[in-house]
Order: structure tokens, then C-alpha cells, then sequence
């Protein structure tokens, strides 16, 4: 299958493993990615926190530049796919608001571009059968919580997505890659988003109970989806509560034996080496 | 009505803010109640009583993480987190004080990132938030490690159709 694919300003940056891991997994499923022309940042929190219409203009230029290749749109980050979901939201809902967009746009906004999570494409085009049967290694004895965060979710009439307290593809995707997915009450609990920058001390917080509650339900490592819930746990949790954080596709990468896994996850603030080697997984 | 109220509500364009009977739901299941001033059910009360000033100038408007736990959540469908970007927007125009000025500056660098390369490039907003706070020296060595493992680059690619991002702010910041 072909679809669009819109990276985001942090896959190119602070989550560039994200980026590279998911462009190797979707090589080795047969997704085959093309980039959004020219595409431009969502505007994340801080266009909808100070402006509703830049908000909205943001990915709706992006939305227009996906809809020329008339194909699905991959977007891994997500806060950008919050940001896409919420404009496609708005402006169905609004002719008035669509009109003036796209007078800022300077083009015309079909809303035909389909917005959805590798996660997504993954579970219900690819199969986890077809997933499972491209395993090499087994991750076996490694235990992931399942960590979705806020903005694949909610509010779930946008985001279409998954049952939004307790939602399970990416559980059932670790699983077929052969861990021992743990089960726990936080799956859905917010990091602290992007207050990381500017109050740091309450996101500290944040992320050092999710640690605390995902040792406490006998997990070894984070499955996230998110380069903001990433980074928060990653860099800002205490030292003594730290488990390693993956990308579930870096995960996928590791199972398949694909070339650059070893890599991506040297990025990591917190070091995985100890837990992967101890498993035989490195 | 208390004019205060019904400027929220036609801003917020759904649900007016009357529907909520206070069950506090908002409030449970918030990630940010405990360290906001007044808590998300406490601001519905106080707008509904008018107290704009206190409502403008509080933390709570600016600590909301936006996560949408609580318009999740609402039995009555009040579109809470879409309320407190309002409240923000308003507290900006409304041009006094803010009481999270770092909050505020993030903003203001990453969307200034946005204007003028089009994506975010990273270490310059991070730059940018720091002269805006006057918070210099935190994340320092955090920032250095990332820098070490080529996860920042000072010259990441553009948008090349700059003109059109740069008519994005222009015309939306006119109207607003």
C-alpha cells in the first residue's frame, strides 16, 4: 500500500528514531511513504492555546498539500494527528470557517484525506498476522505497558481511534511481537505535554508516577507512540525511577531484526542497553 | 447573564457553560488539578458569577495541559478544554497581566520558530524561550546531550513556500 506521509517538525529532530524507525518498519511491511510536499508545522499546543484560526490554517495547509496525492495520510506524531484530526473536525463542521481557511490557505480544502496513526495502519491494513509472521526474534521477557498518552484519544469524536480509556492495539501489537504486555490503569494518563519547557517541575511529577506505577505493575520498559510523551519520560523523570522508553516502532524494528535498530535506540536518554542485552535481544 | 459569560460561551461556539452541574468530574479525573490555582469545576462557577478579572489572571488558564480528560468526560458535553483556550486567547487580548509568563513565552517562541522557518528548529526556539523567560541556565546539559547525539540541528530544512506561512500569521493575526 502507498500513503502520504507527514513527519512533523520533532521527527526531524528530538524524535528523528521515531522518523527512521518507522520509515524501516513500514519498508519492511510494504507501506511504501510519500512525503508531504513542502509541508509546514502543525502549530501544536501553542497555536491552539493563543489562536483558534491559525490553529486551524496550520494543518489545514498541510491537509491541502496531502490531499493533491489523493492517498491516506501516515502521521506518526501525535500531536500533529491530534492537530490534523481537530482541523478536519472544525472544518466539517463549519462552512463559514472553511470559506475564510481557505481564502488564508489559497486553495481549495476537499476533506477527503483520510488522517491516521501508523498504529492504525499497522493493526487493521496490515494484520497483526501478517506481523507476526515477519518476526525473527520473539521479544520475549520483555514487558511493556502500553502507554497511549492523550492525543491519539481524545476527545474521542475527533480522534476516532481507539476505545478511549482503555484502548488496546498497541497492547495486542506487542504481543504479537511476543512480549509480555503488562496491564495497567495509566494508559491513557497525560506526561505533562509540551509544559515541559516552562514548568518542568510539575512535569517532573507527572512522569515520575507514570514510572513508579508502570514498575509497580511489573513492567521492564514504556511502549509510546508519542515524541512529546517521549521525551518527558525519557529526559525528565528521577533517575532511580527510570525504565526504558521505546517508540513501539523501534520494538517492531527490534522483532524483525531490521538494520538500524541497534541505532535508533542509542538516542535514548535512558540507556536500554542493560534490559536488551540481558534478554539476548541486542 | 453576566456578559463575562456570555462572551465565553459564544467563543467557545458549542455548549454553553449554564449545562454544567457541577458533578466535578472535570476535576477528577484533571492531571493538572492539584497544582492549579482554581480547579477546572471552580472556573466554570467563576465564570458563571461573572469574575472575569480573576479568571483571566489566574494559573489554572495557563496549567491546563489541554489534555481533553475532561471534556472527554463531561455528561453534559461542556467543551472544557476548548474553554480554556479561550480564556487564554482573552487573557492575551485582553492585554493585563499573565500569571504563567513562561507558559506564555513557549508559546510565543515556538509559534515565532513556526513564522519564521516554517517548522520548528529546535535549539533556535529553545534560545528565543530563553531570552523571552529570562530563564538561561535550566535543561542546560540536558540540552548539550542531545545536541552530542545529533538529535539538534541548529540548521534543519525549511519550509520553501515560506510566503505562504508567513500569510497564515499575517491574515489570522489580523483577525483575531
Amino acid at each position: 500500500m502507498k500513503v502520504s506521509y507527514y513527519p512533523g517538525c520533532s521527527l526531524h529532530a528530538t524524535a528523528k528514531e521515531y522518523d527512521q524507525s518507522v520509515k524501516a518498519v513500514s519498508a519492511a511491511l510494504g507501506i511504501e511513504l510519500k512525503e508531504v510536499e513542502d509541508w509546514s508545522c502543525c502549530g501544536a499546543t501553542s497555536a491552539h492555546s493563543t489562536n483558534f484560526k491559525l490553529s486551524v490554517a496550520l494543518p489545514a495547509r498541510n491537509l491541502i498539500a496531502a490531499e493533491k496525492d489523493a492517498l491516506d495520510v501516515m502521521v506518526p506524531c501525535a500531536a500533529c494527528f491530534n492537530r490534523f484530526k481537530s482541523a478536519q473536525h472544525h472544518l466539517k463542521d463549519d462552512p463559514k470557517l472553511k470559506k475564510e481557511i481557505e481564502k488564508i490557505v489559497g486553495w481549495t480544502y476537499k476533506g477527503t484525506a483520510r488522517v491516521r496513526n501508523p498504529i492504525d495502519i499497522i493493526y487493521n491494513d496490515i494484520g497483526l498476522d501478517n506481523l507476526k509472521g515477519l518476526v525473527q526474534r520473539q521479544l520475549t521477557g520483555l514487558k511493556p505497558v502500553s502507554y497511549y498518552g492523550c492525543l491519539l484519544l481524545r476527545p474521542p469524536e475527533v480522534c476516532e481511534f481507539d476505545n478511549y480509556e482503555n484502548p488496546v492495539l498497541l497492547d495486542k501489537m506487542m504481543e504479537s511481537l511476543g512480549a509480555e504486555v503488562k496491564q495497567w490503569s495509566y494508559k491513557t494518563d497525560c506526561c505533562g505535554g509540551s509544559l515541559t519547557i516552562s514548568r518542568s517541575d510539575i512535569v517532573g511529577n507527572m512522569v515520575n508516577k507514570l514510572m513508579k506505577m508502570a514498575k509497580e505493575a511489573g513492567a521492564n520498559c514504556i511502549a509510546v507512540a508519542c515524541p512529546v510523551c517521549m521525551a518527558n519520560l525519557d529526559m525528565r523523570a528521577k533517575a532511580e525511577l527510570r525504565i526504558p522508553v521505546f517508540y513501539f516502532t523501534e520494538l517492531i524494528g527490534i522483532a524483525l531484526g531490521l538494520k538500524g535498530s541497534q541505532d535508533w535506540i542509542k538516542l535514548h536518554n535512558i540507556d536500554s542497553k542493560p534490559l536488551l542485552s540481558g534478554l539476548g535481544l541486542l | 447573564m453576566s456578559d463575562f459569560l456570555q462572551e465565553v460561551n459564544e467563543k467557545i461556539g458549542g455548549v454553553p457553560i449554564q449545562r454544567c452541574y457541577h458533578c466535578r468530574k472535570c476535576t477528577a479525573g484533571c492531571p493538572l488539578a492539584s497544582v492549579m490555582e482554581y480547579n477546572p469545576n471552580k472556573i466554570i462557577k467563576m465564570i458563571q458569577m461573572g469574575m472575569k478579572d480573576e479568571v483571566l489572571y489566574s494559573a489554572t488558564i495557563w496549567l491546563c495541559a489541554s489534555c481533553e480528560t475532561c471534556v472527554t468526560r463531561c455528561p453534559n458535553e461542556v467543551n472544557i478544554a476548548r474553554m480554556m483556550d479561550v480564556l487564554r486567547q482573552m487573557a492575551i487580548e485582553n492585554g493585563g497581566a499573565i500569571r504563567e509568563k513562561n507558559v506564555l513565552s513557549f508559546h510565543k517562541a515556538f509559534l515565532a520558530s513556526i513564522k519564521m522557518n516554517g517548522r520548528i528548529n529546535e535549539p533556535m526556539m529553545m534560545v528565543h524561550y530563553k531570552l523571552l523567560s529570562g530563564d538561561l541556565f535550566s535543561d542546560m546539559a540536558m540540552g548539550l546531550g542531545m545536541f552530542m547525539k545529533g538529535k539538534l540541528s541548529i540548521f534543519s530544512p525549511k519550509t520553501v513556500n515560506l510566503a505562504s506561512v508567513k500569510k497564515i500569521f499575517s491574515d489570522t493575526t489580523k483577525q483575531s
